[in-house]
């Protein structure tokens, strides 16, 4: 931790976000973002589709390098320690990255030897990870059996196995239907209520956020507000966070008009 | 359980713990154990990946067996191979041109596992690998290794057939041998068309037809007294090793950069074919001087020449020690370029692309 000086891992943020921007060619995907994420907290990027989510995601999972700023996970720079960093980072990504010919437990496995977890105690994980996302008992079907929401739940299974202390999700919900998309969301926010999990979560749905989250709003790079529920809404000075965020980012494009 | 995962449905989990450690604990150090665990996993999962894609599984075998039978039936007559090293005889042309389909097979496995690579990265799994807390040359290392394995797999099953193939066996030897896996075949394309048995049914099927051609194996060999190969099947490996990670390395290069290598025609006629047919592998360098000294300085700069040359020397037992200088520099070269291209701050993979690689 030597070249490491900044907030030591004790008191560190779960993610910190801290002036980061990116372009793929002349094409800006992220201007100046800075965001942070308390311990324990469930805080929700919302954007719609291009807002720069993904791209962010990209960053901070490490596939391409943040050029500009840094990026740090509970402390940890991704850059200069990055072992550190994503031994304590679970993602679910947009897409789905399930083996569909292989078996539930087969996929969960895997993921365990990737994070250097064996034998028995990979076992041991696999089973009760399928037991907090109540797909125990399907252990050995093949994920091509499975629904939508039942493969996103065996992703979250996935993600959790390493019991990483902050969690990223890239729009879990997409596509499921209103009975798995509550499942997914209450598998996620009571790992946050029990075991103090840090989570950040994308989405373009307004009905996912609660008032107890942090809210980030980003619109076209850029991050137009940080901060509570009711702050958003006594700033917009709206009812609901859907007209809050219109209205944010309405005026982002009249100025950028302008 | 069950009851247990019914309430959970609903998100109210009874337990979150995953392991005696607790949630935010300070993670383990990741210690040599930790690294050969990945490493297994990686392999494990390419050879399980492959071994439950039937069709590709199928058409690996047959795409050689076709040129070994066919083609180099055929061709046995209009081309005499001379005396060269490491043949100490005459051979037949089916004997020639082993060490070239073995080398085909490694060359197909790598353009496809380069694919399932590029398809990897847009379906997301590439991206699994790639958040995984070891250093990602080590990532990416493994993978190829992986990819080795599967492509080991089908030449040793290739090899076998030849085997037989070189038993001239009389009566039914080729039918009881042939029996398992044309049973299992017409069996499967049965089943895909009607869908009346179970994935389980075909499973019990596969297993009882390997013991049928495990047992008709050991009865064709004792009954026909065949003797050991004629080529030496063992110090192959390492040989296929080799070349499958020159292969392998250049394949997964040419996947971190060429956007186009997405169809896998373009792969054929761009790669596979030139690299084939512009080699050793089919016809001895000595016969293509003949004929155009210009196709020939092409072939000898044609790295895959190099690799089925190192492939036929050990199937002889012998190590052909210029081409097997020049397959191990075009590894260090091919697989220092891909790691550079998947480094994430130099690398060409951020250069591509929006976020639409993975998204």
């Amino acid at each position: 931790m030597a070249d490491d000086p900044n907030p030591t891992e004790a008191s560190a943020p779960a993610l910190v976000v801290n002036n980061v921007s990116h372009s793929f060619g002349d094409n800006a995907a992220l201007k100046d973002v800075s965001l942070e994420i308390p311990r324990g907290r469930f805080v929700v990027l919302l954007g719609l589709n291009g807002a720069g989510k993904s791209t962010l995601f990209a960053l901070i999972t490490r596939l391409y390098d943040n050029v500009t700023g840094e990026i740090r996970i509970f402390g940890h720079n991704i850059r200069r320690r990055a072992m550190a960093a994503l031994q304590r980072l679970g993602v679910v990504f947009q897409s789905r990255t399930l083996d569909l010919d292989l078996s539930l437990k087969q996929n969960l496995l895997y993921h365990c030897a990737l994070h250097g977890i064996h034998g028995s105690e990979a076992r041991r994980r696999t089973e009760r990870a399928l037991q907090i996302v109540g797909l125990a008992d399907r252990a050995k079907e093949k994920v091509r059996n499975l629904s939508g929401g039942q493969s996103r739940r065996v992703e979250i299974a996935r993600s959790l196995l390493h019991q990483p202390s902050l969690l990223l999700l890239d729009e879990p919900t997409v596509g499921l239907d209103i009975g798995s998309r509550e499942s997914v969301v209450n598998i996620v926010r009571s790992l946050v209520e029990k075991e103090g999990l840090s989570v950040l979560w994308a989405t373009h749905l307004f009905d996912e956020v609660r008032p107890t989250d942090l809210v980030v709003v980003l619109h076209k790079g850029r991050v137009l507000f940080t901060g509570t529920v009711p702050e958003m809404l006594a700033k917009t000075e709206t009812k609901t966070v859907s007209d809050a965020f219109r209205k944010l980012t309405g005026s982002a494009t009249e100025e950028l008009a302008a | 359980m069950t009851a247990m995962s019914s309430t959970i449905q609903h998100g109210s989990a009874a337990t979150t713990s995953i392991s005696e450690q607790a949630w935010g604990a300070e993670p383990p150090r990741l210690g040599l154990r930790a690294y050969f665990t990945c490493f297994k996993g990686i392999v494990w999962r390419e050879v399980l990946r492959y071994l439950h894609q039937r069709e590709r599984f199928m058409s690996a075998l047959v795409r050689p067996l076709i040129w070994l039978f066919i083609f180099a039936a055929g061709f046995r007559q209009t081309l005499g191979v001379s005396i060269i090293p490491p043949y100490e005889t005459y051979v037949l042309y089916e004997v020639y041109v082993v060490p070239g389909l073995l080398g085909m097979i490694l060359l197909f496995n790598a353009m496809q596992s380069s694919l399932s690579m590029v398809y990897d990265r847009e379906t997301g799994a590439m991206r699994t690998l790639l958040v995984s807390p070891f250093p990602r040359s080590f990532l990416l290392v493994s993978k190829l290794i992986g990819g080795v394995a599967v492509a080991a797999i089908q030449a040793y099953v290739f090899l076998a057939i030849f085997y037989f193939w070189e038993g001239e066996l009389t009566g039914w030897g080729y039918p009881l041998l042939l029996a398992a896996p044309a049973g299992i075949f017409a069996l499967h394309i049965f089943n895909s068309a009607t869908e009346m048995f179970s994935e389980r049914f075909m499973q019990r099927a596969l297993m009882v037809a390997g013991a049928f051609e495990i047992g008709a194996i050991i009865a064709v060999i004792y009954y026909w007294n065949l003797g050991p190969p004629s080529m030496n099947y063992i110090a192959v490996a390492p040989a296929l090793v080799v070349a499958g990670l020159m292969l392998g390395s250049l394949a997964l290069f040419m996947s971190s950069v060429i956007k186009q290598l997405e169809n896998f025609a373009g792969v054929m006629n761009f790669v596979i074919f030139p690299m084939f047919f512009a080699s050793s592998a089919l016809y001895p360098l000595w016969r293509v001087k003949e004929s155009s000294m210009l196709l020939y300085e092409l072939c000898q700069l044609n790295p895959f020449t190099h690799a089925v040359e190192v492939i036929r020397f050990a199937l002889y037992g012998q190590v052909d020690w210029p081409s097997l200088g020049i397959v191990l520099a075009c590894t260090a070269v091919f697989l220092g370029a891909a790691i550079y291209a998947y480094n994430p701050s130099k690398g060409l993979i951020a250069r591509r692309g929006g976020p639409g690689a993975g998204a």
